[in-house]
């Protein structure tokens, strides 16, 4: 059969797809004064999230280890921080491990950043960019379905998320006959995130946005934490999905720069105590918020899944010019 | 034996769960952007043939299986162990009728048959997908019957019975798909 392996992954049609998705992108952000910037994708420090592994790169000169970027995140609200514009970035992001149907450990973001504007506004913009998004490629998508993690959480499992622990959810999910992994333990973000995937996601339409929003505090990431209308402790964090497909995640931004701090050292104990690597945290970022970020909102939206929906791609090699495999 | 960790899942993977062997059938990654990754799979357990779904942690792992396919002949049976043997190495091994399942309709002396050995064990026997047997016990065809639907029962040396046109005599020799059962021809 020959050596299939030079080829690319992507058609000539999804090529121009893929360029004519990135230059709407761009122009859209553009013409509403969002200045593009660009910055480094190789950095001293890493996130410390311990669900993200970063690719560790050794310079062969100075022997120095440094991190490729799992997001822009870091470097864009330092440049918040300086010059507190409105900015955006498309982005290469890496992430070990991650390969599936709709994972490959490099990807682009689209990622950017409103001041003076909280995640339910950017919601607005994010659900308005992706509208005009589909009428340039002759989708129509109905109305957007916004939906309360703890809505959620409270209409599957008949309690409020603040009296859910893990064995309820094991037990919701022993009922319905689903496979509940034992090595769960006592980690309830992790029966949560398997909650959502096996019983709100499969639940989503295909035919519109759904905005899940007001993440449970423990997975505030880099939001800010506060409390919802009903007094229900929230993290000011939204996704985005169309059908199972998760698309974008953005924040209300945390700016407290001793809170971030203390995520991070937070991360690194988890991290510790799962024997996973500990990774320099980013301290740049921290004198950054010390300094002072403006009150902003930030999105990062997944370009290929984008794409993948767009077009009807069914797995995320039809829309990379070079899939992992064959990178 | 060796463990495998969940990347290394594939279609074809043969894992103990439950203290049965299975095969993976399909495996899917599942993660959340900022959340935890999981592997969810679809698994058949070789010993019952039932397909049934698991999801695991990415951080878990499992216990390989010790299973293997191998060609067999088939040599004869006492009706308590079907006995085979490997042609390359001449080894004999035996069947119970667990493992056989209904393989024993379909085996004629010698036949070449596909025996999944768990741990060096039979534990599945698959016949080969066709065979040609001889009609042992059918009753005659009447010329120009076509009110039943024209089939009637033809029964083999094995005790299997195969629904056959009506224009088949006893004694006659025809190919059988050991899958579903079915008369595919007459042999020549």
């Amino acid at each position: 059969m020959g050596d299939r392996r030079w080829q690319p992954s992507a058609s000539l049609d999804r090529l121009k797809q893929s360029a004519e998705l990135r230059s709407f992108l761009r122009e859209w952000l553009a013409v509403r004064g969002v200045l593009e910037v660009s910055t480094p994708v190789l950095s001293a420090a890493a996130t410390t999230d311990p669900n993200i592994d970063s690719f560790e790169t050794i310079d062969a000169i100075d022997g120095e280890t440094r991190y490729l970027q799992t997001s822009p995140e870091f470097a864009m609200k330092r440049l918040l921080s300086a010059y507190q514009a409105d900015l955006y970035q498309v982005a290469s992001v890496f992430r070990a491990g991650e390969i599936g149907r709709y994972h490959n450990p490099e990807f682009t973001m689209l990622e950017w950043y409103r001041c003076g504007v909280d995640h339910r506004a950017l919601m607005d913009e994010v659900e308005a960019l992706l509208h005009d998004v589909a009428t340039t490629f002759n989708k129509a998508w109905q109305p957007s379905l916004r939906i309360a993690y703890h809505d959620v959480v409270e209409s599957l499992l008949g309690r409020p998320l603040t009296q859910v622990d893990v064995p309820l959810i094991g037990e919701y999910f022993e009922r319905h006959e689903r496979s509940f992994p034992e090595s769960i333990g006592r980690d309830r973000d992790a029966a949560l995130d398997l909650l959502i995937d096996e019983f709100l996601l499969p639940t989503l339409p295909n035919d519109r946005l759904s905005f899940l929003f007001d993440y449970p505090s423990s997975q505030a990431a880099l939001a800010r934490c506060a409390s919802d209308s009903q007094g229900r402790a929230i993290a000011e964090r939204f996704e985005v999905y169309v059908g199972r497909l998760e698309l974008a995640n953005g924040f209300h931004e945390l700016s407290d720069a001793d809170e971030q701090r203390i995520r991070f050292e937070s991360d690194l104990d988890v991290r510790r105590r799962q024997g996973k690597p500990l990774v320099p945290m980013d301290h740049s970022l921290v004198s950054a918020l010390q300094f002072g970020l403006p009150d902003c909102a930030g999105v990062a939206l997944g370009i290929e899944r984008l794409l993948m929906v767009l077009c009807g791609a069914e797995h995320i090699n039809e829309v990379l010019a070079f899939d992992v495999s064959r990178a | 034996m060796a463990n495998y960790g969940t990347n290394d899942f594939k279609g074809g993977l043969k894992i103990m769960l439950d203290g049965d062997p299975h095969t993976i059938v399909s495996n899917e990654f599942v993660k959340p952007g900022k959340g935890q990754a999981f592997t969810r799979t679809r698994v058949r357990n070789l010993k019952t043939g039932r397909v049934v779904e698991r999801t695991f942690r990415s951080s878990d792992s499992v216990e390989s299986a010790d299973v293997m396919d191998v060609p067999l002949q088939y040599l004869y049976s006492d009706g308590e162990q079907w006995h085979f043997m490997d042609p390359t190495s001449f080894e004999q091994m035996a069947a119970d009728k667990t493992a056989m399942g209904d393989a024993y309709l379909w085996l004629m002396d010698e036949a070449m048959c596909e025996v999944t050995l768990f741990n060096g064990v039979p534990l599945v026997v698959t016949p080969p997908n066709f065979v040609e047997m001889v009609i042992k016990e059918t009753d005659p065809g009447l010329r120009g019957d076509t009110a039943t639907g024209g089939t009637k029962p033809a029964h083999m040396e094995t005790g299997a019975v195969v629904k056959v046109p009506l224009f088949i005599e006893e004694g006659e020799k025809i190919k059988i798909d050991t899958r579903t059962g079915d008369y595919v021809s007459r042999v020549k």
